[in-house]
């Protein structure tokens, strides 16, 4: 009686309870299953078949609500002047004018002077001087190589596309970042616009890009400049966070000397606030030009020209070695813009003291770089176009070495895809299709009602309530079980490579760097090496989201071992520990309120990546966006991106409440 | 108002909580220990009334949380007191406007913070310069001045080096020449040396004192050693849990505490450093003996003639007129006493 009891007391039962008497019904009641054709509406909601029907309504039709409001939008004269997408479109061809002169310089040139663009030489020698600048020889090193390598291999083109991508990037990173800081500086100045745009953030970051391409090609139309529209919608969240934490961080005592001195609110502003949080915010500008870059190729979708376009039509024919050379460009350009604008962030003003040359060495290298490369170029055409005839490719070479890899792995290959096939993915693929919406609804809410909030459990179960509703209920579950399955494999390999790169400082630093790597690398890169192996499965497709999103388990699980105080090491291995003891009873268990975080954000890349891997044939909800895209129709892409969102927004509010009460009661934190 | 009061403080109060000026008001600008604790306020200050004299150091000492650094911030209005008056040279500083207050604290406050608080993207120079700046004072003439106060404070040659590339020490030094650049009538200093080894602390004591003899401000200093404020202190206010315990001179403090904490405080100081013949002496004996000894004289430099002595001193003042006299009685009382109000 007393065991009873206590199970019904326990948080298992009381969590997991009505979920299983929900499943449970499926044999009780009749028509309860999946086989019918009216599954119970208890079971999987009304109108959300099991996909591929062409259009589905939820039993709120959010899909029409959005559609309705998108054609007021289109139609509806602000003041009998004009329509929300004539403005929209008037703000395009702003950008557009920008657009011109960077692409002008980069790749078109000024016809109408007569002026050619910016000869190659120049851009690599001013990297290079840039790079020495900011860190060293090192960092100039690594820029000069990328911009070898772009002209090197262009033998179709390759240098004329990164230009073009470059000239998209240079005007959507800066709009991007202007609009964030500002955005953030509001936020923090304002208490009022913080409460309405922190969620705004939240949507906006956990929306797929998708969808709202879709909304961009309504009000903008297609083409480089919607694409950097594009960019710049998904590129700014980023920069307004950095700089609300970095303008609340400041330390209170600079600030009061600030107003000490007598300084006015503009002079508190641009004096003290932005100076003295300029590494956030440098930071927040590192985090933009990665998203733009991550943009390149899914901005390709809505017709922007550039490697992205140019890598997209290589993967479609599955010219893998053409693809593969574009997608090194892509990565080399990611890791030279990603580290430069690193530099930039750390970089402390310096102290030289002399005669202007010696205070100014680099702006006089640059002045007289210039002249030494005019002068060349006047010279030697050499030196204003790189001929053609000295670029090289290796695509045929990559192509045959790829044919040869795959064909002798085919067989061993193989057998491990149809293996998880059918040992792994296809049960949890059935279990996750299984799961009654009701039952998922009373689970996340029993989860965020035992942490201890009301708010916290009506909020998420109003996002899984809005998901059940709009008619993608299935293939949401789908999308789930991918996210599960790779997020399963991501801790199966991220846990034990953390633990195995934390015990020994060099092994710490050369993992990270390969995580830094890695993540500099354009999601869609990670495509090209699932369809070598895999072909078109979910395999494939699961693979590729493997290798996206291990990188913050094993981040956090290095960052929490680590970072468990010396002192308690040192007392447990006093106490007599064995090195085994000190893993499990001390280090693991202080660390995993940080493994829960990283858990959660491997979550949300796999999220992100799910959606891209639609590109490769899944059913799920990224596949009903793609062809949302292909139909612009916005209304969907919109609300399927929610679907998406809230599905990472559910898990990211429980995990990280897990994991912040978790760390209270460790006393990590107050 | 009186023209020796710089800056003049009255029933001021801080608390934290919700709408403490609603809670404050129904509990007659006067609410107890209990009243406070039972509705979840935390006072930061309570009732503080006191008067800066022009030309003084006034020390604020009490421990962290007693609401020292808070007064200072209310003084200065960078925090806003929830009751209580502000007078700064008899203006009311809690009605005064943004500009108004923008123009007192770019021309007569000065302020030094614990932790420098210099600000890391600008050189020495530039951050001396900073307040002349904001003031929109032209460069040539601000770097001047810049450059005098840089020197005032010994960091000559140290212009054009950042922050980060300076010791704790040089770094306050910074601190210091900012708050110096305008040359202010009012100085406060929250902790100033707090944060430094206590061999530079005391170098940084004896170039504060240093300063203070040429320049001659009223100061407001805060700490949270003793010793720093009898070495410092013309007058000395203790705080404890957000009151203001007792005002007084440094002997003040030590002959008549006004409670066991003051007491507690004052216990481990060096009296026969501190006290002189006037504060221990036998005021009741005014007979003019053999030996005499000026008033001010500190009882470290007396007692071991007076111990020596079979006799009793006379204690006379600037006039040569016997105020008093001292015996061993009173000497070995004055050193050893633990008893003071005895």
């Amino acid at each position: 009686m007393n065991k009873i009891k206590t199970i019904f007391k326990g948080k298992f039962l009381f969590i997991f309870g009505p979920f299983f008497l929900l499943w449970l019904l499926r044999y009780i009641v009749p028509n309860y299953t999946i086989s019918s054709k009216t599954p119970h509406w208890a079971y999987i909601p009304p109108k959300s078949c099991l996909g591929g029907c062409g259009s589905i309504d939820g039993f709120i039709p959010f899909v029409d609500w959005t559609n309705a409001l998108i054609q007021f939008l289109r139609k509806y004269e602000i003041f009998g002047l004009f329509t929300f997408r004539d403005f929209t479109r008037g703000i395009a061809n702003y950008v557009d004018k920008f657009l011109d002169f960077t692409e002008a310089v980069l790749h078109k040139g000024f016809p109408s002077y007569e002026i050619g663009p910016l000869p190659w030489i120049f851009i690599i020698t001013l990297t290079v001087i840039l790079g020495f600048y900011l860190r060293g020889w090192r960092l100039a090193l690594l820029g000069g190589t990328c911009f070898a390598y772009l002209i090197l291999f262009s033998k179709r083109g390759i240098w004329e596309l990164s230009m073009k991508s470059l000239a998209a990037i240079s005007v959507s990173a800066p709009l991007a970042a202007l609009i964030g800081l500002c955005l953030g500086i509001l936020a923090v100045k304002r208490k009022r616009f913080a409460n309405f745009l922190w969620p705004m953030l939240n949507i906006l970051q956990s929306l797929p890009h998708f969808s709202y391409l879709i909304l961009v090609v309504i009000f903008v139309g297609i083409g480089t400049k919607a694409g950097v529209i594009a960019t710049v919608i998904f590129a700014f969240p980023p920069m307004a966070r950095l700089t609300i934490l970095g303008l609340q961080n400041i330390s209170q005592e600079i600030k009061e000397a600030g107003v000490m001195a007598g300084c006015t609110k503009w002079q508190m502003l641009f004096k003290v606030e932005i100076p003295a949080a300029r590494s956030p915010i440098m930071l927040g500008i590192n985090q933009v030009i990665m998203q733009c870059l991550a943009m390149i190729v899914i901005a390709a979708f809505i017709g922007q020209p550039g490697l992205g376009h140019d890598l997209l039509i290589r993967l479609q024919g599955l010219r893998l070695g053409e693809a593969f050379e574009i997608g090194v460009a892509v990565v080399l350009i990611a890791i030279t813009l990603d580290r430069y604008s690193q530099a930039l962030a750390l970089k402390e003003p310096e102290r030289r003291e002399g005669n202007f040359l010696k205070r100014n060495p680099y702006l006089c290298a640059t002045f007289f770089a210039i002249i030494i490369c005019s002068i060349l170029v006047f010279l030697f055409p050499f030196f204003n176009e790189y001929p053609k005839e000295l670029t090289v490719s290796a695509s045929v070479y990559l192509d045959n070495a790829i044919k040869s890899f795959t064909r002798s792995l085919f067989v061993p290959l193989g057998i491990f895809r149809d293996w998880m096939l059918i040992y792994f993915l296809m049960p949890l693929k059935a279990v996750f299709q299984s799961m009654p919406w009701t039952g998922v609804i009373l689970f996340v809410g029993a989860i965020g009602w035992k942490l201890g909030k009301m708010r916290l459990a009506l909020t998420v179960m109003l996002f899984v309530f809005f998901i059940a509703s709009s008619g993608y209920w299935v293939r949401a579950m789908i999308t789930l079980y991918m996210v599960f399955a790779s997020l399963v494999i991501c801790a199966l390999i991220g846990i034990p490579l953390g633990i195995w790169a934390s015990k020994k400082e060099r092994r710490t630093k050369l993992v990270l760097n390969i995580c830094d790597i890695f993540q500099t690398f354009p999601s869609f890169i990670y495509l090209l090496p699932a369809i070598m192996l895999f072909q078109i499965s979910d395999v494939s497709a699961i693979f590729a989201i493997v290798i996206y999103s291990s990188i913050p388990m094993i981040r956090y699980t290095v960052f929490g071992l680590r970072n468990v105080p010396q002192q308690i090491i040192e007392a447990s291995i006093t106490s007599g520990c064995t090195e085994r003891q000190l893993l499990w009873k001390v280090k693991m268990p202080l660390a995993f309120p940080e493994i829960i975080l990283g858990a959660n954000q491997t979550l949300m890349f796999a999220l992100f990546m799910v959606m891209i891997a639609g590109f490769i044939g899944t059913v799920d909800l990224s596949q009903e966006i793609f062809r949302a895209l292909s139909f612009s129709d916005g209304g969907k892409g919109l609300i399927i991106g929610l679907c998406v969102a809230f599905i990472g927004l559910t898990a990211d509010r429980l995990l990280v409440e897990w994991s912040n009460q978790m760390k209270k009661k460790l006393g990590f934190i107050n | 108002m009186d023209d020796q009061i710089k800056i003049s403080c009255s029933n001021i109060w801080k608390l934290y909580g919700e709408n403490p000026e609603k809670f404050l008001k129904e509990n007659n600008n006067n609410p107890s220990t209990e009243q406070l604790k039972s509705n979840k306020y935390i006072p930061a200050v309570r009732d503080a009334s006191i008067d800066v004299k022009t030309g003084e150091i006034l020390v604020i000492m009490g421990l962290s949380g007693s609401g020292k650094s808070t007064l200072l911030r209310c003084m200065s209005k960078l925090i806003q007191p929830t009751d209580g008056q502000v007078f700064f040279e008899g203006k009311d500083l809690l009605k005064a406007s943004d500009k108004e207050l923008i123009e007192i604290r770019r021309h007569k406050m000065g302020m030094v913070f614990q932790h420098f608080a210099l600000l890391p993207h600008r050189t020495v120079l530039q951050n001396v310069a900073f307040p002349l700046e904001v003031q929109g004072i032209e460069p040539i003439k601000r770097e001047d001045r810049a450059k005098e106060v840089i020197k005032l404070v010994g960091l000559e040659g140290r212009e054009k080096y950042y922050p980060r590339e300076l010791s704790g020490g040089q770094q306050q030094r910074v601190g210091l020449a900012r708050s110096l650049a305008v040359e202010p009538d009012v100085w406060f200093l929250d902790e100033p040396f707090s944060a430094l080894d206590p061999l530079i602390r005391k170098e940084m004591q004896n170039e504060f004192l240093r300063l203070q003899n040429m320049l001659k401000k009223t100061i407001v200093f805060i700490t949270h050693d003793f010793d720093e404020a009898i070495r410092l202190a013309d007058r000395i206010a203790i705080m404890y849990e957000g009151l203001i315990v007792q005002v007084g001179t440094p002997e003040e403090l030590i002959t008549k505490p006004a409670t066991d904490y003051v007491a507690e405080f004052t216990k481990d100081i060096p009296r026969s450093k501190l006290l002189n013949a006037e504060s221990v002496m036998n005021n009741k004996d005014k007979k003019l003996y053999d030996n005499t000894v000026n008033c001010k004289e500190k009882i470290e430099k007396i007692a071991s003639k007076v111990l020596k002595s079979e006799g009793s001193y006379s204690v006379i003042d600037e006039n040569k007129k016997v105020i008093g006299s001292l015996s061993k009685k009173e000497i070995i009382k004055a050193l050893f006493a633990e008893d003071k109000n005895e």
